[in-house]
């Protein structure tokens, strides 16, 4: 089996510079990354932390820090049904302008082969971006109510 | 008909907009003019209907058949491209969105099939263009204004449909 990898491209109406405060900003995340609240000093080698209502979401690494250009980090999922069981993959977000618009490139990878986490996470990239891509451009957030059971589903037909 | 075909590339984005209104966007050609790099769609409201895309001076650049015709659901024909001519050779593919309220905003799921086994050169075309034209549908929908974003076909694209008999 090969390795998965997740490949997830957004353009976004916005300055690379404010592309990269939403990403590491607490605030800014905790609101369009549905109440996951970043914190990390992101110095390389430090800690991040997603938090939501208090309870560990994602932990992992910095890798790379370099605004408003490149942030990597190792993600691993301590939310249900994963429960930070599974080793940490590694997140590289990519961030060009273009014209009056900036290119996003989120490519996730480093899975097991056997990652469960990969399913969550390709449901869950497409819309923390499209959120990302709502707050930057219209100041509103896409509030996920269906996000926890789509989690959940995905888990019980990788589990069946 | 649809059977033969496999999807090989998948784009999903989340639109805060009722899903009329997406429905709107990829089957109005006054919208699809703004999103689409100044292409207009026209669609014959049915299945079995045709399906062009034309360039601003006129020119077909795709055409096809309607397949699925489901407001405001679920919209499927078949895509073959007729200009640039080179790109005349490649097997028509299928192009499949799908649209499902998923809160307060709608999930718009772009699915693109092929019949053969199409190389990855080929195949990259779709896979840069699909995310900047969804990213400026979403931006329409949501601010009024869609995105400017430049691009032209991959070169070994290009290259691998030269290659093709």
């Amino acid at each position: 089996m090969s390795k998965p990898v997740f490949v997830y491209v957004t353009y976004i109406a916005s300055t690379p510079e404010k592309v990269f405060k939403a990403l590491t900003d607490t605030d800014a995340t905790a609101k369009f990354w549905f109440g996951n609240a970043v914190t990390s000093d992101w110095k390389v080698g430090s800690p991040v932390k997603f938090h939501r209502e208090g309870k560990l979401i994602v932990s992992g690494k910095v890798l790379e820090h370099d605004a408003p250009r490149r942030l990597s980090y190792t993600f691993q999922s301590h939310h249900e049904p994963h429960n930070g069981t599974e080793k940490p993959s590694r997140v590289v977000i990519d961030l060009e302008q273009q014209r009056d618009q900036v290119k996003l490139t989120v490519t996730h990878d480093d899975f097991t082969p056997d990652s469960k986490v990969f399913a969550s996470i390709s449901n869950g990239w497409p819309l923390v971006l499209s959120s990302l891509k709502s707050y930057l451009e219209t100041n509103r957030v896409l509030y996920a109510p269906w996000y926890e059971e789509q989690v959940k589903r995905e888990a019980e037909k990788a589990a069946s | 008909m649809t059977a033969r075909f496999t999807p090989k590339t998948v784009y999903v984005t989340y639109i805060a907009a009722p899903p009329d209104k997406v429905w709107q966007a990829l089957t109005s050609s006054e919208l699809t003019r703004k999103y689409f790099w100044d292409r207009t769609v026209k669609i014959e409201p049915k299945v079995g209907g045709a399906f062009t895309l034309r360039f601003p001076d006129g020119r077909v650049n795709v055409q096809g058949k309607v397949v699925d015709y489901d407001p405001p659901r679920k919209l499927t024909y078949t895509w073959q491209v007729e200009w640039p001519e080179e790109f005349r050779r490649l097997p028509e593919c299928l192009v499949s969105y799908e649209i499902a309220p998923a809160g307060e905003a709608v999930r718009l799921t772009m699915t693109e099939s092929h019949s053969w086994d199409v190389p990855e050169a080929i195949l990259s075309g779709g896979r840069m263009g699909w995310p900047a034209i969804l990213s400026s549908l979403k931006s329409l929908l949501e601010t009024g204004k869609p995105l400017s974003i430049a691009m032209e076909p991959p070169r070994d694209m290009i290259e691998a449909i030269k290659k093709l008999k």
